[in-house]
């Protein structure tokens, strides 16, 4: 359903996407892994439309539709979800607003009823508590003061939300203790569906032993340097990233050379 | 014509008439004053406080009464209304600078407390001003204009120890059959006192917008409040002038040990506002808090100048300005701390921050710190900036359209200063009056 061929982008003329090609099929869990600065939330950032990227090259389909043209509140309408490796704190909104705004837009598009104030607070209510979030997070303004793993876990409460059928998460594991890791696995698990796709950033495997990824892909300099299945990652926790480094170093200079 | 003649003329022909004509300290405070707005003219860029806000305008223009004049008594009904503690708040209403005793509506006051029109008491009992009415040197030349000529405004007095425990709200409605409107309010808290005092300045539109260069109204406001020991003081003032008003005003306190000033100035209205808001800390431990609101689009201009005097030690002082800025409109914020030599302890900090929607809105912000103690803590910062794209983008990841993510995020950072207002209604009117000027406001009820 998620069709990425040879996307190069770049920021203020740097590339960092540099030829990535990558298929997630509908209903499939895919992760990346990849050194920092590797540019995982590069794509992460493109795919939602983040516009201080250019895309060089390349293209990206979505169930035939050419994501790339579409304004990025169009993407989120239409299902696309990012949950951000650093969550943006909006003083002086309060997450209630912020969310319920959300949701509204969202199933304004697909032709359902906008929720009263009523629906909403039993709806976000029950799925704060399948979060671990306290109600008191409702009325504070989005993000703002949260620790790391209240924004991570205010992510993936969006994510239940908005119920999307893309999903993209960006380091939603990194900086969480064991048990807030635990939470945010179970929160993706619950939304793992067959209608819903979802694109798992991790730079770590630890996250991968909670949430089971269909394909496993390392990213390296821009592009998709390895595929795999679980043991990929199992393979990189071992190995480091330097071995997956060596191999593009070796095949650019065997390029080079023919 | 509002050339100098205009307003020497406008005094000799009034000056019998004043209410309080006839009292010699107050004859002789009123000639000096005419004397000094004679000799200085409306300010000019040329004065350093004055820089970015020059009044010689005000020379060439004509000033008028509205041409759909506002009914005064709809407006007040229209305030009444949305303030949800109405029931039991105090009143005072003044049109066109004047007391109008049939739209007020004192209601019931604690023994001790009392509100009056000025020109009663001036006119009655002159010796209960004196001492208060503030003098012909205070402030800038509009003031001094304003000590010249001011007919009326509040008085009100609280004794030692009295509650208003229902805000006091005076309106102030301009250039419904007059062209210029000055008041003197005269505020005077005993040890221990405590109110919550309300300035509504309203004002009708021009009829036509192309009209607007020509004429609109004069609104000339000084406030003096004397905050007795351990008093706590909140002022509100909420401008939303015609934008044809040029509206000059101070605010001048001064605080006795221990007492607590708070002031919100929401500037909303008016082709050109000017505030002075000066507080000083005469005895030890006073707290102020200076908060400020303004809006301006098309051509409008509003400058606030802010000046916070810790005399004494121990002082605490907050000053936090924020400004929304569209069309062509120019703020000015200029905020200036002093902490005398001896007032040790002092603990200041100031923020102002603009917020530009538009690439030739304008704004200016400017903490001018003088430091003679030692042992103080001052610290200040200002911005000037844009709507912030990591923000932005957020939202419309969140399927927010751009417009209502930018009308949220404008909305948002105006809110923050209202969160300050500790009365829940008045926060919500504040709220209200700003949504009303903010494009996308009406979604953002629920925020
Ligand atoms: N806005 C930006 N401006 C300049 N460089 C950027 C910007 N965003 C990312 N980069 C650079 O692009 C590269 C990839 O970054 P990123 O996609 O964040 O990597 P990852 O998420 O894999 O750690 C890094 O070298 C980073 O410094
Ligand atoms: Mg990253």
């Amino acid at each position: 359903m998620l069709d990425i061929c040879n996307l190069h982008a770049s920021v203020d003329g740097k590339p960092i996407l540099r030829g990535l090609d990558l298929h997630v099929g509908t209903g499939e869990v895919h992760a990346i892994m990849g050194p920092n600065g590797s540019g995982k939330s590069t794509l992460a950032q493109v795919l939602a439309g983040r516009d201080s990227f250019t895309v060089e090259d390349g293209s990206v389909s979505w169930d035939g539709v050419d994501l790339l043209a579409m304004p990025t509140e169009e993407r989120a309408r239409a299902g696309l979800f990012l949950a951000f490796q650093y969550p943006v704190e909006i003083p002086g909104v309060s997450n209630a607003y912020f969310l319920k705004a959300a949701v509204n837009a969202v199933r304004r598009h697909r032709g359902e009823p906008e929720y009263d104030a009523m629906d909403f607070l039993k709806r976000v209510k029950a799925e704060m508590k399948a979060v671990g979030m306290s109600e008191e997070f409702l009325y504070r303004s989005v993000n703002e003061g949260f620790s790391g793993g209240e924004k991570k876990r205010n992510e993936v409460l969006q994510m239940a939300l908005l119920e999307p059928r893309l999903a993209i998460l960006d380091e939603t594991d990194s900086g969480l203790d064991i048990d807030a890791l635990r939470t945010v696995a179970d929160g993706v698990n619950r939304l793992r569906s067959p209608e819903r796709s979802m694109i798992v950033i991790t730079h770590y495997q630890r996250l991968l032993d909670y949430i089971v990824p269909d394909q496993v892909h390392v990213l390296s300099r821009g592009r998709i340097a390895r595929s795999g299945g679980r043991e990929l990652a199992q393979e990189l926790e071992a190995r480091g990233y330097g071995w997956i480094e060596d191999l593009q170093g070796a095949q650019a200079a065997r390029g080079a050379a023919s | 014509m509002s050339t100098l003649e205009h307003w020497l003329q406008r005094y000799n022909a009034g000056r019998d008439t004043l209410p309080g004509a006839g009292v010699p300290w107050l004859d002789a405070l009123r000639e000096e004053a005419i004397m000094r707005f004679a000799d200085e003219g409306w300010p000019s860029n040329r004065l350093e406080n004055w820089r970015h806000t020059s009044l010689t305008l005000l020379e060439e223009r004509s000033f008028a009464a509205a041409a759909a004049p506002l009914t005064a008594a709809a407006v007040v009904q229209g305030l009444r209304r949305d303030d949800d503690g109405a029931a039991g708040g105090h009143w005072l209403v003044f049109v066109d600078g004047r007391h109008a005793p049939a739209l007020s509506d004192i209601g019931a006051l604690p023994a001790g407390a009392q509100i009056r029109a000025l020109a009663d008491v001036l006119a009655t009992r002159p010796e209960w001003v004196e001492g208060h009415f503030g003098t012909a040197d205070d402030g800038a030349s509009p003031a001094a204009l304003n000590a010249a000529l001011a007919a009326d405004g509040a008085f009100v007095r609280l004794a030692r120890g009295v509650t208003l425990e229902a805000p006091l709200h005076l309106v102030f409605i301009g250039g419904v059959r007059e062209d210029a409107s000055l008041v003197r309010n005269l505020v005077i808290a005993e040890a221990n006192a405590e109110a919550t005092i309300v300035e509504h300045y309203v004002g009708a539109e021009p009829a036509a917008a192309g009209s607007a260069a020509s004429a609109g109204a004069l609104s000339n406001a000084v406030t003096r409040i004397a905050a007795g020991h351990d008093a706590r003081i909140t002022h509100l003032k909420l401008q939303e002038e015609g934008r044809n008003t040029v509206h000059l005003a101070a605010i001048d306190a001064v605080q006795a040990r221990g007492s607590v000033f708070a002031s919100h100035s929401l500037s909303f209205g008016a082709q050109l506002a000017r505030n002075d808001i000066a507080t000083r800390f005469e005895g030890e431990g006073c707290e102020a808090l200076l908060n400020g609101l303004f809006h301006v689009d098309g051509r409008r201009h509003v400058d606030h100048h802010t000046r916070i005097d810790h005399a004494q030690p121990r002082g605490t002082s907050r000053e936090f300005y924020r400004g929304v800025l569209d069309g062509a409109g120019r703020g000015v914020f200029a905020g200036r701390i002093l902490v005398a030599p001896g007032a040790v302890r002092t603990d200041a900090m100031q923020r102002a921050d603009n917020l530009l929607l538009s690439a030739q809105a304008e704004a200016d912000a400017r903490p001018e710190l003088e430091i003679y103690a030692d042992d103080v803590k001052c610290a200040h910062g200002a911005t000037v900036g844009q709507i912030d794209e990591d923000s932005l983008f957020y939202l419309r990841t969140r399927g927010l359209d751009e417009t209502h993510a930018r009308n949220l995020l404008t909305y948002a950072f105006a809110a923050e200063v209202l969160a300050r207002i500790g009365l829940a209604p008045l926060k919500r009117r504040a709220q209200a009056a700003i949504r009303a000027r903010l494009p996308g406001g009406e979604l953002m009820e629920a925020l």
